[in-house]
């Protein structure tokens, strides 16, 4: 019942976005960023409102038709309420929210400061469309929205030509993903005639054979792939970070990269049926995370190591998805987005404090500085390095637990996860020495100071987040979250951590010791004033970490050079030479016939009257032929 | 007459009256041509308005016996295939008038060839009987040549005639193969008539049936254009003056696509069902090719001009992928193709006013003194690349998810084409409008107010459509099944898919 109104919840931030867009200019700063935040919240609260039946317990997944759009292929504007749109629109609204408050105080003084907000409306209204959508192919509208609002909010400084091209490659990259993406929606479309949510889950089950479920599963991966920055088509999220800190916090962090995860959780009951795929993308969410994750220990901008960071994170969440274990991937999901938005939030206090600085090495000693920043973004890395009993902890543990419990060569996936948790604890300590702590490595000129209180209280309030936000879901105190997303599983099998408790304090301490360790020994070398020496005495292998193996220049060597070869040939060779020298050279003989026949003068009605005739011999001759 | 025929004697009278207009007053033929214009817009509108939703027969009919002998008659009407059509054509041609005030010389001449260019337009839509929809296929081609040859750019002559010469070939056939029909006619109910339901009912034997979809469908490829008969396009669009690209993309490449669907799809099921391959192939080829070529031309024009035919492979696919989604999309396609592709002339020839070049490496931080254009440009890329929301989505997501059940291996070759499109547009705004400007792209106006005018009704249907594209699918749905139905009732062909799923409220 509740859910009959869900559909304001889009709409108020694109109204919102609609709004700006025609009277921004008029409004002014700061109230055109304050009418952009209040549609946020507005619409956190409507979604908290129809969310309370799923949170007592007593709710039903519902579906709201709301007008045809195109119904030869089974596509209409329809709702998805549920627990697992519930929960996304309470993040994506909630966090939402705050980061909008934050670039209140951030975006101060830009010229474009409504435009900004425009687009901030617009990406909340078309992140709601993705996770409210009530099938495939309106997910499709918002999840291909999203990736325009990214492209415009990464160039939003567009006269760097950095920023554009970071714009252009984050779209482009993605649309590589869509491809994928579109052949799966195709398929599902081929085999159940609708796109429509409630058909494909209830008919999975009797309409796909094992062989299609998987294809469908592998491409929606490809999808997914692009839109959360997985191995092999991240290398879009780095470039990003060239949009405003507040874009990289929302947009780059806590939400629409998540939409691949999104994505896969939502199609639980194909992956049910196509465990190939299942383990495929399991297998590349930890490959993401580990490798992400060293690349990120050797960065020395402060938003670059949160992005690899981020990817890393994503990856863990897939490889939850990947082993069924569809709540512990959305659980990390959320408290990822409290913790990696206040990190980026943090960061871009820090930026601005720092007079748009972003060399870690060219930091240090913030800490009195930058009281509030530094409180709360030290606990966000506590966070994130998953020690308890913060946020990040109990969901990555949930995380590990799972794939440790399924055994076989899950368990590789166990290690590589711990591995992972060890480089995330270094690099985020290293990141936060660096940043926060030792002595002060400033340039002449910058005078750091505290952030004004628009942008520090939504820290604090991400910080609370990050504190307690693991409790939702512990073995200990209860598992909230799952009892809550069970309406949306139905039907499906959820993998789960051990539930014996030695198993459990076994895989908790180990994961704490992971911890504990990374954290240990990035503070220990980095407030040693020897850490630069460190790094060199890697020599080769930072080297290699810090370049990011390379990726960019190899794409760029293997594909992108050759791809504009390829396309130069087939325009200035193929088709102007070959093509069209065909067509010309025909002309010309035309012409020259038309010469011989008519003499010398020649002209466009004598060429014309030739072909004409001559075709027009051609199929009388045909007719009679045809005839006779 | 009725109001089709006076769609089509509205312009056609209008030309004339512009062409009277004294040669003293030069400022009057833009405002007069303007002005009369907006009347078949008009009368477009009521068409729209009174049209039968849910309706697959022919609507609006008149028929006027005009050379016995031959049974040659003046006979009209619309359905939904051509209602959107109609429409676009009465939209684009206040449009390109109200967007040509850079037209200084004989201008007077220039606008009676646009008037004249749409009586035509109009008449081949319209047509019911095949001899009349040949007078005004070729009646096209003088105002069309004369627009690119007198007021295009620098190798004007050279791709008018290409133009000329490529398209009349074409028609040569197109009139064998109506003559041809004609006298199949005449054999089999002892008189001629070349009106278009006397020939559905004709008995036709395979063979005759191959010859003939060839020579009509050899015509029409031209037009759309299919690879490899496309190398008129890039010149004869470069080359004309933005009215011109404005109306031949928009306008003229539907007569390609239109003509295969209305006539080569009904006429000959049988030889349709055999070339599904290969129009399939060569569909996809374009869509593929000429989306790669666009992304490396150096000329903003050129890239512009590659980019329709890729766009209009996604038509020809649908067309021939004979199912519903396929077909829908194919016709609503052609309406997108002529908004978008026709705003991004527009917009490149607002460039060039101001630039006198259209080079891209010429520009440069173009949105930094240029934020409206550049918006619009955006807006336009974006419905072009297909974001779903806006219209070039609609088209393409139909055809592509609707021939996936018949033409599995193309529809997924076809959707990298999609991908191409973000890279060409994209590609080309960067260096367009990103950066900072300097040199002559620093102190550039931005759009005047008429310019604006000019290209809001485009943005806005583009929007309207992406959203509710049922205000043209509703009306073009009932037509759209009949080919099929019939199709289906000679060939026995149909595509076998999970029965499509229309309740979409569901439980709670």
């Amino acid at each position: 019942m509740s859910g009959e109104l869900t559909w304001l919840i889009i709409a108020l931030p694109l109204g919102g976005a609609v709004l700006l867009h025609f009277l921004g200019r008029f409004l002014g700063e700061p109230r055109a960023g304050w009418l952009a935040s209040l549609t946020v919240g507005a619409s956190f609260a409507l979604s908290a409102w129809a969310a309370w039946p799923f949170i007592q317990g007593n709710g039903h997944p519902e579906q709201h038709l709301l007008f045809s759009w195109m119904p030869e292929v089974g596509a209409s504007f329809e709702i998805r309420w549920d627990p697992l749109s519930a929960l996304m629109a309470l993040v994506v609204t909630g966090v939402g929210f705050l980061i909008h408050v934050f670039a209140i105080g951030y975006m101060h003084g830009d010229p474009r400061f409504h435009r900004f907000f425009t687009y901030l409306n617009l990406f909340t209204g078309s992140m709601l469309t993705l996770v409210l959508a009530g099938n495939y192919a309106m997910l499709f509208l918002g999840w291909e929205l999203v990736g325009l609002c990214s492209y415009l909010l990464i160039s939003f400084w567009f006269t760097r030509p950095s920023a554009a091209a970071a714009g252009k490659k984050a779209f482009v990259v993605n649309r590589i993903g869509d491809f994928g993406f579109m052949i799966a929606l195709m398929l599902i479309f081929a085999s159940f005639g609708t796109l429509s949510y409630p058909t494909v889950f209830e008919q999975a089950a009797e309409v796909l054979p094992e062989g299609t479920a998987t294809l469908i599963g592998l491409l929606l991966l490809v999808g997914a792939a692009g839109k959360s920055a997985q191995v092999p088509l991240y290398v879009w999220l780095p470039d990003a970070m060239e949009g405003p800190t507040p874009v990289s916090a929302l947009i780059h962090a806590a939400t629409m990269v998540t939409a691949g995860v999104y994505v896969v959780a939502r199609s639980a009951a194909i992956f049910e049926l196509a465990p190939t795929a299942s383990f495929v993308v399991a297998a590349v969410g930890a490959v993401t995370a580990l490798w992400a994750a060293t690349i990120a220990v050797a960065q020395n901008d402060i938003k670059r190591v949160l992005a690899y960071s981020t990817i890393s994170q994503l990856g863990y969440m897939f490889m939850a998805v990947g082993l069924t274990a569809y709540v512990a991937g959305l659980f990390h999901l959320m408290t990822h987005a409290f913790f990696k938005a206040l990190l980026f939030l943090g960061a871009g206090s820090v930026i601005h404090a720092m007079g748009d600085l972003q060399d870690i090495r060219r930091m240090g000693g913030l800490r009195s500085r930058m009281p509030v920043t530094f409180a709360t973004v030290g606990l966000a890395t506590l966070a994130i390095a998953g020690i308890p009993p913060l946020a990040g902890f109990w969901s990555k543990d949930e995380i590990l637990g799972a794939a440790f419990a399924q055994g076989g060569p899950a368990v590789a996936l166990y290690l590589i996860g711990l591995v992972t948790a060890l480089l995330t604890a270094f690099y985020m300590g290293r990141w936060f020495v660096l940043v926060f702590l030792g002595e002060p490595r400033w340039p002449e000129g910058v005078e750091p100071h505290e952030s004004p209180r628009v942008m520090t209280w939504p820290l604090v309030v991400l910080a609370a987040l990050s504190l307690v936000g693991g409790f939702v879901n512990t073995p200990l105190f209860g598992l909230g979250l799952e009892h809550f997303l069970e309406p949306a599983f139905e039907g499906v099998t959820l993998a789960h951590p051990p539930e014996d408790l030695l198993t459990f304090l076994l895989l908790a301490g180990l994961g704490t010791a992971a911890g504990l360790a990374g954290v240990a020994m990035g503070y220990v070398t980095y407030t040693r004033p020897t850490w630069e020496r460190f790094e060199a005495g890697l020599g080769r292998i930072w080297d290699a970490w810090s370049r990011g193996y390379g990726i960019d220049d190899l794409y760029g060597r293997t594909l992108v050079v050759p791809g504009r070869r390829l396309a130069e040939g087939l325009a200035f060779g193929v088709d102007a030479r070959l093509v069209d020298g065909a067509v010309e050279g025909l002309g010309r003989l035309v012409a020259r016939l038309g010469q011989v026949v008519r003499g010398v003068q020649t002209g466009l009605v004598r060429s014309y009257g030739v072909v004409f005739l001559a075709g027009l011999l051609l199929v009388m001759a045909l007719t009679v032929w045809r005839a006779g | 007459m009725g109001i089709l025929g006076w769609l089509v004697a509205v312009p056609a009278l209008s030309a004339l009256v512009v062409a009277l207009l004294p040669r003293r007053r030069p400022e009057l033929p833009l405002a007069v041509g303007f002005g009369t214009s907006l009347i078949p817009l008009a009368l477009a509108g009521v068409v729209f308005w009174q049209f039968e939703t849910g309706v697959a027969d022919f609507q609006f009919v008149e028929r006027v016996a005009w050379y016995e002998p031959w049974g040659i008659s003046w006979y009209l009407g619309v359905d939904g295939i051509s209602l959107g059509l109609v429409l676009l054509t009465a939209l684009l041609v206040p449009i390109s008038v109200a967007a040509s005030t850079h037209i200084t010389h004989r201008v007077k001449e220039y606008v009676a060839s646009i008037l004249f260019l749409e009586a035509g337009l109009m008449g081949v839509f319209l047509a019911l009987d095949l001899f009349l929809f040949f007078v005004f296929f070729e009646a096209i081609l003088v105002p069309m040549y004369l627009i690119i040859g007198i007021w295009g750019s620098e190798r004007r002559i050279h791709a008018a005639v290409k133009f000329f010469i490529y398209t009349a070939a074409g028609s040569a056939l197109l009139l064998a193969g109506i003559i041809a029909l004609g006298v199949i006619h005449t054999r089999q109910a002892g008189a001629p008539s070349f009106a278009f339901d006397d020939l559905l009912r004709l008995d036709l034997d395979p063979t005759t049936q191959l010859w003939l979809f060839a020579a009509f469908a050899l015509a029409f490829a031209i037009k759309v254009p299919v690879f490899p008969l496309h190398t008129w396009l890039p010149d004869a669009h470069t080359e004309a003056p933005t009215a011109g690209s404005v109306l031949l993309a928009g306008v003229l490449l539907k007569l390609g696509t239109y003509g295969l669907l209305r006539f080569n799809l009904t006429l000959f099921p049988a030889a349709v069902v055999d070339v599904i391959p290969l129009m399939a192939t060569l569909a996809v080829i374009g869509i593929v090719y000429g989306a790669a070529v666009a992304i490396v031309q150096p000329d903003l024009k050129r890239l512009v001009a590659y980019s329709s035919v890729s766009h209009l492979g996604f038509i020809v696919l649908g067309l021939f992928a004979l199912t519903a989604g396929g077909l829908q999309g194919a016709v609503i396609q052609n309406i997108n193709h002529g908004l978008t592709t026709g705003a991004l002339f527009l917009l490149v020839g607002m460039i060039y006013d101001r630039r006198h070049t259209k080079a891209i490496a010429e520009f440069g931080g173009l949105q930094r003194s240029m934020p409206l254009l550049a918006g619009f440009f955006l807006f336009t890329s974006f419905a072009s690349i297909g974001l779903p929301g806006l219209n070039g989505f609609v088209g393409e997501f139909l055809v592509l998810v609707g021939s996936f059940p018949a033409l599995p291996g193309w529809a997924a070759v076809g959707a990298f084409g999609v991908v191409l499109a973000a890279v060409y547009l994209l590609w080309a705004y960067e260096r367009v409008f990103t950066g900072e400007p300097s040199g002559p792209n620093v102190d550039v106006a931005d759009l005047s107010g008429r310019e604006i005018a000019v290209l809001a009704p485009l943005a806005v249907l583009m929007l309207v459509i992406g959203l509710y594209p049922n205000v043209l699918l509703d009306r073009s749905r009932p037509s759209v099944e009949v080919v099929l139905d019939r199709i289906e009732a000679v060939t026995g062909h149909s595509v076998a898919t999970a029965e499509v799923d229309q309740t979409l409220a569901v439980e709670p």
